[in-house]
């Protein structure tokens, strides 16, 4: 029997292909008579196009076609989602052309297309192509762009404005922070940060001239969207006449989530050539240059409260750069996916929120591990330590104050993911805050942190603890929801499974969802082999192709085991009930009957009559008896809404010691107390939690996107921007309360941005913690050596 | 990440190899490991007609025992090489201190001492080493064989002593001076590994006062260069940690510090005093 495998540490059955070299990824696709493209870029981070000469390029070795914007009869990319859903904020929308026409807004912008028999061969034809450029006046800060006198991007985006957006109540807001007995108020920066997955993104292209139909393999988190998107929204042909298919992806990080210009292109270059496959795999400098980046917010935030710690207001106004245009839902990120959160696990009264989102010469900004949440966690829980400190109150205890306490759930959380809009509210349905934190406290030591920093300053040392008390929002939900404020894709957000028991007893699962390296194959093998009482080995779990896997919304924002976990768990559950019925018929007995254990159909009473679920399956599936009314095969398919989003939520702290000499950060322990809900594989969730820490910390110590003032990328490449070493890391000590999640029989909750969205501000907070004693208060991330180390000094010169 | 087509040759020996680069008057490159031209040439900021590539040329590979302490290092050893060599890192300790922390494994595969000192990359840690340890460089023409001292080889940021029809043979490490311990201290540049500051010290001490010193500092300039002011400041003081602070004092006189986005020159400047201090330390706690 097998169904204690839910829940068990079971070793991933997709890394023997993934660590021997044998996964197959899009550059492994081959195709026989395949091309290979390579786009142009704009070498200006602004500029007008005069002219583009690509006779030359045309005539080089090799080359079979030339693509430039004119040629290119698409609409642009699509926006999924504007600030404000439907709630008539107006948003001064400018997308990206599948290949830019007049004018290019980034270093990287695609302006020209080559397509060779070689990869060698088009990138040569590239240096082929003559562009006259008229450079224009660039910006690439969001603040300043929006000033008087900036540089001007659109015509319809007056001052580089996108959008602005607010939520929750300015006037009790105002009224709560110019009352407030204390207020702290400071700018903020989270820096732009470049995702760095460890696959790049690529398209192939396969048009078939006799069926009109079209192939397009992509490295991508949602073929079912991009199908949708592509056909619908950018080139018009018919959706049922496109096929996605997403290979083995390498890791994506949201920045595989999105509508990007090759894919349209790679399938115009096929039928331009008739019909041959068309490659185009990005270099790693192009990934910098021209796929998403994540963060990029100035934020004024101003705390309030009382000096015995009790915070009344939070009022914020943040900056969010979205890049020289918008990619695929750029604006909800900053907007609904941060601010609707800012408050946190806190009973914040009042809370008050102004986004503005900004034009800026400089590649599009959209959903990076967390999208949103870590940002809106940086603010709170840096703004917690800010007023503690004014107040002289201890971290731990101030968070202890202000949590929402378990008896108040569901919360209606007044930074506006309760509020109704068109009648629809979502509130935090679940959590416990105090029991994570007191165990994480418990873990670190907390109470002999001066004798820590003592020895530490005989080293050399100053040592810091930094706190974050995160909540998390998964899965967002529920498709009645969306559908009534227009926020997430502007579509529903529901998940699909298929499931199927062959006739030889063998188990196929099709999901809507799309791996990354998540290890789906694994858990969701897991849950059919626990509910059907099946052996693990006898289930193939298939994804990825929209030829052949029900519509589904793919994976992103923590939301496959919540909402996708179900679908699947529902479809075993229709398969469980066809074959009792099915069962009844075989052994002549009333459903009612019928008692179900593992895999064993069973009489009640008379338990040597039973029948197992690959005999009834055989018999099924064949259909030579069938009762009346009762269709062959057992072959369900469910699509499964949830009624909420999951809240999962922690404590994590960061312990960092800082070399006085050099102003290097060590980050030398980390513990880690989260409640994801229950869990399918407790060795997959440390391994999320490990990778999403970790991109937070690197987020707070080393990574930085930075451009000139001239637009360029001076961080272009892994050679200056800083991807974390494992070496670098301190062995993470995770501990766990377990929290179930209301809202789907699983009981879990989400895991795979709680890492990312807790730990930066753990370590910002760690690493103010050891400069305290320099009388700083805060300095902006990455902290890197060269900048803690003039911040120490700046403080030296001074006192 | 395509480079441009070149033409590729690969001689079997150095004679060979010699006339080889002679007939490509100016137009071919010398490759060995690759790990610093490869990269170069994949993000097209060389494109080289030809490349010799002298990678397989066993002869150049070799580390020999010049006896009295002194190492001769084959221009094709490769940092793997070096490490492994029992002689080489017990005649001059600071490679083994400082080779692991060069690159990642497969480039300390593959790369080679005499590639890395060739390119001369300005924040590349061997050229400080070798300034250290006072080496001498074997240099191959068509006319013959010429060695020279490290002192006057680094010329610039990627420029040498050698002309184009010039192949770096060998690296010659004379004996460790009496009572001298040595030492390679660094802060790396986190994205790139390379350092922002590295500074090597190889120093000697006797009746209780410092008798010799050559420290050598990489990152901060356009070329790895000799402290003499530090060295001049050390020999004679005591070995004292106020006779090194004040002697490091003088990491970067008479240099024009390097700035990027990365650190300024302020901080560089300030890194090479701290390592400076540290190196030097560190050589004293090594000689024991």
């Amino acid at each position: 029997m097998t169904t204690d495998v839910l829940g068990a540490s079971v070793k991933r059955v997709e890394d023997p292909r993934f660590i021997t070299g044998k996964g197959r990824y899009l550059d492994d696709i081959k195709l026989a008579g395949m091309t290979y493209m390579s786009i142009l870029r704009s070498p200006y981070a602004h500029a007008n196009i005069r002219s583009i000469d690509t006779s030359a390029a045309k005539a080089m070795p090799g080359v079979v076609l030339v693509l430039t914007g004119a040629d290119v009869p698409y609409n642009p990319l699509p926006m999924a989602w504007p600030a404000g859903g439907s709630s008539g904020v107006v948003n001064n929308i400018n997308m990206p052309r599948v290949l830019a026409t007049d004018s290019v807004k980034w270093t990287g912008e695609g302006v020209a297309a080559v397509i060779a028999e070689t990869a060698a061969q088009a990138v040569d034809a590239l240096e082929a192509i003559v562009v006259e450029w008229e450079p224009l006046p660039v910006v690439v800060d969001a603040e300043k762009a929006t000033e008087a006198g900036a540089p001007q991007l659109h015509e319809n985006a007056p001052n580089n404005v996108v959008f602005n957006w607010t939520v929750g109540d300015k006037a009790g807001t105002d009224a709560a922070v110019d009352s407030a007995e204390v207020v702290v108020r400071q700018r903020i920066v989270n820096q732009r940060l470049i995702p760095n997955p460890m696959e790049v993104r690529g398209d192939i292209g396969l048009y078939n001239p006799g069926t009109e139909e079209y192939t397009v393999w992509m490295s991508s988190q949602t073929p079912h969207i991009q199908r949708l998107l592509l056909t619908a929204f950018v080139t018009g042909i018919p959706e049922h006449k496109v096929r996605c298919i997403a290979p083995d992806v390498g890791g994506a990080f949201g920045t595989k989530i999105f509508c990007y210009a090759d894919m349209a292109l790679v399938m115009l270059a096929s039928r331009l050539t008739g019909g041959r496959p068309v490659k185009w795999v990005e270099t790693r400098r192009e990934n910098y240059q021209s796929t998403t980046h994540g963060r990029d917010h100035i934020t004024y935030l101003e705390i309030a409260g009382t000096r015995d710690g009790e915070i009344t207001g939070l009022r914020v106004k943040t900056y969010a750069n979205l890049g020289g245009r918008l990619s695929t839902i750029g604006p909800g990120v900053p907007t609904t996916l941060y601010a609707r959160v800012l408050s946190g696990c806190y009973k914040i009264p009042n809370v008050y929120c102004e986004v503005t989102g900004v034009y800026t010469n400089t590649t599009f900004v959209d959903a990076y591990r967390g999208a949103g949440r870590p940002e809106a966690t940086y603010v709170i829980e840096r703004a917690m330590d800010l007023f503690a400190d004014e107040i002289g109150m201890d971290p731990a205890e101030i968070r202890r104050r202000n949590f929402i306490a378990p008896d108040k759930f569901p919360y209606d959380n007044p930074s506006g993911l309760g509020t109704a809009v068109n009648g629809e509210k979502i509130y935090i349905d679940s959590g416990n805050y105090e029991p994570a934190m007191d165990m994480a406290l418990k873990t670190v030591g907390y109470g002999s942190l001066d004798k820590a920093k003592t020895d530490a300053r005989s080293r050399g040392k100053y040592l810091g603890l930094g706190l974050s008390t995160y909540i998390e929002v998964c899965g967002v939900a529920p498709s009645k929801w969306i559908g009534a404020v227009g926020e997430g894709w502007g579509a529903a957000m529901w998940e699909s499974a298929n499931l199927k028991i062959h006739l030889t007893g063998k188990v196929v699962l099709t999901m809507g969802t799309q791996p990354q390296g998540q290890g789906h194959e694994t858990t969701f093998s897991q849950i059919i082999a626990s509910e059907l009482g099946l052996p693990m080995e006898d289930i193939i779990v298939q994804h990825s192709d929209t030829q052949g896997t029900p519509f589904g919304y793919g994976s992103y924002g923590s939301r496959t085991a919540t909402v996708g976990g179900e679908a699947a768990v529902k479809a075993a559950g229709k398969i469980r009930e066809k074959a009792r019925h099915y069962a009844a018929h075989m052994l002549e007995a009333s459903v009612d009957d019928i008692e179900v254990e593992g895999n064993e159909y069973r009489v009640k009473g008379s338990p040597e009559k039973k029948k197992t679920l690959q005999e009834i399956a055989f018999a099924l599936d064949l259909g030579f008896s069938l009762p009346e009314g009762m269709e062959p095969y057992l072959d369900e398919t469910v699509y499964h809404d949830t009624t909420n989003c999951t809240w999962p939520f922690g404590t994590h702290i960061a312990v960092v010691e800082i070399d006085e000499e050099t102003g290097k950060v060590d980050l030398v322990r980390y513990v880690a107390v989260d409640d994801v809900g229950k869990k399918i594989n407790p060795m997959i969730v440390d391994g999320q939690l490990h990778g999403g820490i970790a991109q937070g910390v690197g987020q707070a110590l080393w990574e930085g996107a930075v451009y000139g003032d001239d637009g360029q990328l001076l961080s272009g490449s892994m050679l200056d921007y800083a991807v974390p070493r494992a070496s670098w890391f301190p062995n993470f000590e995770l501990g766990e309360t377990v929290t179930p999640s209301p809202v789907n029989p699983l009981g879990v909750k989400g895991v795979g941005e709680a890492g990312a969205i807790a730990s930066t501000a753990a370590v910002a907070n760690a690493v103010m913690d050891a400069l305290s004693p320099f009388g700083i208060r805060h300095i902006d991330m990455p902290f890197t050596a060269p900048k803690v180390w003039r911040a120490m000094h700046d403080k030296e010169a001074r006192s | 990440m395509i480079p441009a087509a070149f033409d590729y040759a690969r001689p079997a020996s150095l004679d060979e190899a010699l006339t080889l680069l002679a007939r490509g008057a100016g137009s071919a490159k010398v490759l060995a490991g690759g790990q610093s031209l490869l990269p170069l040439m994949r993000l097209r900021l060389a494109s080289p007609a030809k490349l010799i590539d002298i990678g397989r040329i066993a002869e150049l590979r070799a580390i020999r025992d010049l006896g009295g302490g002194a190492t001769g290092i084959g221009a094709l050893a490769t940092y793997r090489d070096v490490l492994d060599s029992k002689l080489a890192t017990h005649n001059h300790p600071i490679l083994a201190g400082a080779i692991p922390g060069i690159g990642d494994v497969q480039v300390r595969n593959r790369g080679t001492l005499g590639g890395a000192i060739a390119h001369a990359d300005p924040a590349s840690d061997m050229p400080a080493i070798l300034l250290a340890l006072d080496a001498s460089i074997v240099i191959r023409s068509g006319s013959g064989e010429r060695v020279v001292g490290i002192d006057g080889f680094f010329q610039g940021a990627f420029a040498t002593d050698l002309a184009e029809d010039e192949i770096l043979t060998e690296i010659r490490l004379p004996a460790t001076p009496a009572g001298a311990g040595m030492a390679y201290c660094s802060i790396e540049q986190p994205a790139s590994g390379y350092s922002m500051v590295g500074v090597a010290a190889v120093v000697g001490r006797s009746d209780g006062s410092i008798s010799s010193a050559r420290v050598a500092i990489t990152g901060v300039a356009d070329v790895a260069y000799r402290a003499t002011a530090v060295e001049k400041a050390l020999i004679g003081s005591d070995a004292g940690s106020a006779a090194i602070d004040a002697a490091a004092a003088h990491a970067t006189d008479g240099q024009e510090v390097s700035s990027d986005f990365n650190a300024n020159a302020e901080y560089r400047a300030a890194m090479a005093v701290v390592h400076t201090s540290r190196a030097i330390e560190a050589a004293f706690a090594a000689a024991g």
